[in-house]
C-alpha cells in the first residue's frame, strides 16, 4: 500500500468519538437520560443518527476489555464492533470505526467481525487498532501481559494477519457458475498462512473480501510505523503541540493524519469554562489537548490545524450538549469556509481519498 | 400421546428461521437466489420472519472454509458474515424476533464471548441467544491462537466449563449496580461486581464482568448435540434444543427422552424447549408442492455435487463416473473416510460404508444423484405439501406436544420464507396453534421460559422481582 501514491484529500475529515455520554468522566451527570438507559440500542441510535445527520465523516467507538472501576464515571461499555454494527443500518454516510484490541484477542475473529461490519455498513467500516497491554485483560483470557518490547510487534502481526485475511478472497471469488456447478472460483481463494512469533493463522477467511477491499485502518501515532495503518491519530499534551504532532506523523509516511482534540463549548447561556468547572468538580478531566470556548473559536482553531493535519477527531465533553453545538455552529461553518464537505464518498476509503487497494494475492 | 408430551407442550407451534449460509441445501443457481453475504439478504429474511411472528432468527458458524480432497470446496454456497456482528446490525432493524448466534466453545475465550453475547442482549433489548457448539479438530484450530487439538471426549468438558464461566460472568453484576440518578456519588456502585475466578483443566482465568444483565437476565441458550453426552449437556445447561428429530413419531420419542433427562437433572419437565430443524416445501396444492419438491432436490444435488459427495468417502476423484448411473464398483482408496472438512462421518471404515451404500442404492434402483439426494436430507424429506395440508399436520404436532416449534431452513434466500409467512402462518392462526402477536418483548418471554437456572433462587426469594415474567413463577 505504501507504494501507491496517495490521491488528494477533497475534504478535511471531522471525526467524532461517541463513547458513553461523552469524554468527560462526569458526562453522565449532564446526559439527557438516566444512567441505567445508557447501555442499550436506543442510545446508540440517538447518538449515531445525530452524528450522521450533522455531517460528521465518521464516528469512532472506544472499547476496553477491562472494567474502568477507578473512576466515578461510566464503567460499562457494549462491545464496540457491535455498537458500530447496530449503527450501520441506522445511518447513511457516517463512517463507523470501532476500536478493537490486538494483544489478547483472536486475530481471526477480529478480522471477520470487521469484514462483516463493512458489509452491514455498505463499505463504511474502519478499524481503530489498540494495543493496551493490560495484565487484567491478559488474566481474563488465561495469559500474561506481553514483555513491553513485544507489544508493537504483536499489534503489527495482528493487523498484518487481518489484512491478509481480508485479501484471502479475491474480488469476484463468488462466481455462481451454473454450467460447472461451481459457486466459488477456488483459484481466487488464498491461504493467509500468517506465521508470527506468538500465533499463526491459516485462512482463508470465512467471509468474502470486504466491500472496500481493505477497511480503513486507524492507529495511534505511537503504534506507527510498526502497524500498517492508513490513518494516524496524533495526540499532544496541549493544543499548541497538535500541529507539530501532525507534521511529524505525516513525515512518518502514514497516508492520513487526524489530530486528537477534546472539546467543551459554550452552550445554553453557560460558558465553556463554567461548564468545565462544574464537571471537574465531580471528577477532574485529565487528558490531552483541549479546546474550551466558543464555537466560532473552535472553527478558527480547526482551520488552523487543518493546515498541518488531514482532519480532527473530536472528543466532546458531553455528547448531549456539545454534539448539538458542533452540529449547529461548527460543521456548517467548516462547510461554508470550504475546508470540509459533508459527504465526499460512498465508502469510508473514498471519504479519505484512499484508492481501493489491489489484492496482494491477485495475479498481476 | 403420553403425559410427558402434555406436560411439555403448550398446544402451540413456534417458528425459527435458520439462515445457513454454508451448505449444499441452499439453491443458488436460479435468478431468485440472492447474495449469501450482503446485509440486505439478512435484513429481508429477518424482517419477513418478524412479519410472520417468528420466535427466532438463527445464524450458523463455521470457523474454517470447507475443503474437499485437500482443496477449497467450491460447489456450495459459502462466505457468511460473523454471526454476532450481523445480528447486532439486525437488532437495529427488528423489534421482537430473537437473534441466535452459533458460537464455538473451543475457539473462543469465555471473557470475550460472554461479553459479546451480553452486548448483543443489551443492544437488542433482551433478544439474544447463543447456540452452543463445540469443535474438536486441529484443522479448524489452525486459524486460532490456541490452535491444537481438543480431544473428542474433552469437547463437552470444555464446553460445560465455558458455559458455567459465561453464566458466572452474566451473574457478576449485582442488581442495582448502576446509579439510579445523575446525582449519585458514582455511576457504578462500589463493590457491586463479583469477579469470576476459575481454575480447572480447561481454564485458568480471572474475569471482571463488564456489563449488567438485560431484561431477560441471560442470553437464551440453544444446543444441538444429539449424542447421549450432548443430550445430557443440554438438559444441564440449555433452554432450547435445536434437534434433528422432526418426523412426528421420532419427535415424540425424542421429547420423552429429553423430558426424562430434564426431570433427572432436577428441572421441571417443560424447562427445555425443542425445535427440530426442518425444510418446508409448500404449494397451493399437493401436486404443486410435490413438483416444487422434485425441482428443489434436483437443484440441491446437481451432478457435480453428487459426485463430490461420494468422492469425500472414496478419497479420490470420481469424475469418470456418470452421476445418473450406479454407484462406483471400485472400492475407496482410503481405509478411513476423511470427508469434506466440516462434515459428518469422520473416521468411518470407507470400504464398509461403500459396500453398504452400493447395496442400498441397488436395492432402491437409485442413481448416484438420486442416492445422494436421498442421503443428504437432514430430516427425511422435509415437510412437503399444500398450505392447508401442512397446517393440519403442524396442528397435530402442536396437539401432541412433540415439539415446541420448528427451526425452518429455507431452501432459497432471501425469498424462502415468503409463502410460509403469507400462506401458512394465517392458516395456523386459524387453527389456534400459532401466536397472533408476540407474548413479550424479550426472547425468554416469547419462548415461555423461566428465568435462567442460576437466577431462580434469588428471584424466588423475592430479593428482586424486577423483570420477572409470569412463566418464571411456574414451578
Amino acid at each position: 500500500m505504501a507504494s501507491t501514491p496517495v490521491p488528494e484529500l477533497r475534504s478535511k475529515i471531522v471525526a467524532l468519538e461517541l463513547d458513553g455520554d461523552g469524554a468527560h468522566p462526569a458526562a453522565w451527570r449532564r446526559a439527557s437520560h438516566l444512567p441505567g438507559a445508557l447501555l442499550g440500542g436506543g442510545r446508540i441510535r440517538e447518538t449515531a443518527q445525530a452524528a450522521d445527520i450533522a455531517g460528521f465523516h465518521l464516528a469512532t467507538f472506544r472499547d476496553s476489555r477491562v472494567l474502568d472501576a477507578g473512576s466515578t464515571g461510566i464503567a460499562g461499555r457494549i462491545d464496540a464492533v457491535q455498537r458500530a454494527a447496530f449503527a450501520a443500518p441506522l445511518t447513511r454516510s457516517l463512517g463507523l470505526v470501532p476500536e478493537a484490541g490486538t494483544l489478547f484477542t483472536e486475530p481471526f475473529h477480529v478480522a471477520t467481525q470487521l469484514a462483516s461490519l463493512d458489509y452491514s455498513s455498505h463499505g463504511r467500516a474502519g478499524w481503530l487498532v489498540s494495543a493496551a497491554n493490560e495484565p487484567a485483560e491478559a488474566r481474563s483470557v488465561g495469559r500474561q501481559a506481553l514483555a513491553e518490547a513485544d507489544v508493537l510487534a504483536e499489534a503489527a502481526d495482528v493487523v498484518e494477519a487481518g489484512r491478509r485475511l481480508w485479501d484471502s478472497w479475491e474480488d469476484g471469488a463468488v462466481i455462481r457458475d451454473a454450467a460447472t456447478g461451481r459457486y466459488l472460483d477456488r483459484d481466487k481463494l488464498h491461504y493467509a498462512d500468517f506465521d508470527g512469533d506468538r500465533f499463526s493463522v491459516k485462512g482463508p477467511s470465512i467471509i468474502p473480501r470486504p466491500l472496500q477491499g481493505q477497511l480503513v485502518v486507524f492507529a495511534p501515532a505511537d503504534l506507527i510505523p510498526a502497524v500498517e495503518a492508513d490513518v494516524a491519530l496524533a495526540a499532544a499534551a496541549s493544543v499548541d503541540g497538535l500541529a507539530a504532532a501532525a507534521t511529524a506523523s505525516a513525515a512518518a509516511g502514514t497516508p492520513r493524519t487526524l489530530v486528537e482534540l477534546d472539546v467543551v463549548l459554550d452552550s445554553r447561556g453557560q460558558s465553556a469554562a463554567e461548564r468545565l468547572a462544574e464537571l471537574d468538580a465531580y471528577e477532574p478531566w485529565r487528558r490531552g489537548a483541549r479546546y474550551a470556548g466558543s464555537a466560532a473559536g473552535l472553527v478558527e482553531l480547526l482551520v488552523e490545524l487543518f493546515r498541518a493535519a488531514d482532519g480532527v477527531r473530536l472528543h466532546p465533553a458531553v455528547l448531549d450538549i456539545d454534539v448539538p453545538e458542533l452540529a449547529a455552529q461548527v460543521l456548517p461553518e467548516l462547510h461554508r469556509a470550504g475546508v470540509a464537505a459533508p459527504r465526499t464518498g460512498t465508502t469510508l476509503r473514498e471519504s479519505f481519498g484512499l484508492p481501493r487497494p489491489a489484492n496482494r494475492y491477485a495475479a498481476a | 400421546m403420553s403425559t410427558h408430551h402434555r406436560t411439555a407442550g403448550n398446544g402451540q407451534i413456534q417458528f425459527g428461521v435458520f439462515f445457513q449460509g454454508v451448505n449444499h441445501t441452499t439453491v443458488w443457481k436460479t435468478p431468485e437466489s440472492g447474495s449469501q453475504t450482503d446485509f440486505e439478504s439478512f435484513r429481508r429474511v429477518a424482517q419477513t420472519a418478524e412479519r410472520g411472528l417468528f420466535t427466532a432468527f438463527f445464524l450458523g458458524e463455521g470457523l474454517r472454509l470447507r475443503e474437499h480432497l485437500g482443496r477449497i470446496h467450491d460447489l456450495d454456497v459459502a462466505g457468511r458474515p460473523d454471526a454476532q456482528t450481523a445480528l447486532a446490525a439486525l437488532a437495529a432493524v427488528t423489534t421482537n424476533i430473537g437473534l441466535v448466534a452459533t458460537q464455538n466453545t473451543t475457539y473462543n475465550d469465555p471473557a470475550d464471548l460472554a461479553h459479546r453475547l451480553a452486548s448483543l442482549d443489551l443492544l437488542s433489548g433482551g433478544r439474544a441467544a447463543w447456540n452452543i457448539v463445540t469443535t474438536d479438530n486441529a484443522w479448524t484450530g489452525a486459524n486460532f491462537r490456541r490452535g491444537g487439538f481438543l480431544k473428542h471426549e474433552d469437547r463437552y468438558i470444555r464446553a460445560e466449563a465455558f458455559v458455567q464461566t459465561a453464566k458466572a460472568i452474566w451473574d457478576s453484576w449485582a442488581d442495582g449496580a448502576i446509579a439510579g440518578s445523575r446525582d449519585a456519588g458514582r455511576w457504578l456502585e462500589e463493590g457491586s461486581i463479583t469477579p469470576v475466578r476459575r481454575t480447572d483443566a480447561s481454564f485458568d482465568v480471572e474475569i471482571t464482568g463488564r456489563l449488567p444483565r438485560s431484561s431477560q437476565h441471560h442470553p437464551v441458550l440453544f444446543q444441538a448435540g444429539d449424542s447421549p453426552d450432548g443430550r445430557d449437556f443440554a438438559v444441564r445447561n440449555a433452554d432450547v434444543i435445536f434437534s434433528r428429530h422432526a418426523e412426528l413419531e421420532d419427535a415424540k420419542r425424542f421429547r420423552e427422552d429429553i423430558v426424562a433427562r430434564t426431570l433427572k437433572a432436577g428441572r421441571p419437565a417443560d424447562d427445555v424447549k425443542i425445535f427440530p430443524g426442518q425444510e418446508f416445501i409448500l404449494g397451493a396444492t399437493e401436486a404443486e408442492a410435490e413438483e416444487k419438491h422434485q425441482w428443489v432436490r434436483e437443484q440441491q444435488v446437481g451432478p457435480e455435487t453428487a459426485i463430490a459427495y461420494l468422492e469425500q468417502f472414496w478419497g479420490r476423484t470420481l469424475t469418470e463416473y456418470d452421476p445418473d448411473g450406479p454407484l462406483p464398483e471400485t472400492d475407496p482408496i482410503v481405509d478411513v473416510t476423511n470427508p469434506t472438512r466440516g462434515n459428518a462421518f469422520h473416521g468411518a471404515s470407507a470400504k464398509e460404508l461403500a459396500a453398504q451404500w452400493r447395496a442400498e442404492a441397488k436395492e432402491k434402483g437409485q442413481s448416484i444423484r438420486q442416492f445422494v439426494a436421498a442421503r443428504s436430507r437432514l430430516n427425511g424429506r422435509g415437510l412437503v405439501g399444500s398450505y392447508d395440508g401442512i397446517a393440519d399436520k403442524l396442528a397435530e404436532y402442536a396437539h401432541t406436544g412433540a415439539v415446541d416449534g420448528f427451526n425452518i431452513t429455507p431452501w432459497i434466500v432471501p425469498g424462502g420464507l415468503d409463502d410460509i409467512v403469507n400462506e401458512l402462518v394465517p392458516r395456523l392462526q386459524d387453527r389456534g396453534v400459532y401466536r397472533t402477536g408476540y407474548e413479550g418483548t424479550n426472547l425468554r418471554e416469547n419462548l415461555g421460559l423461566r428465568a435462567p437456572l442460576t437466577r431462580r433462587a434469588s428471584l424466588n426469594s423475592g430479593r428482586n422481582g424486577a423483570g420477572l415474567t409470569e412463566s418464571e413463577n411456574v414451578a
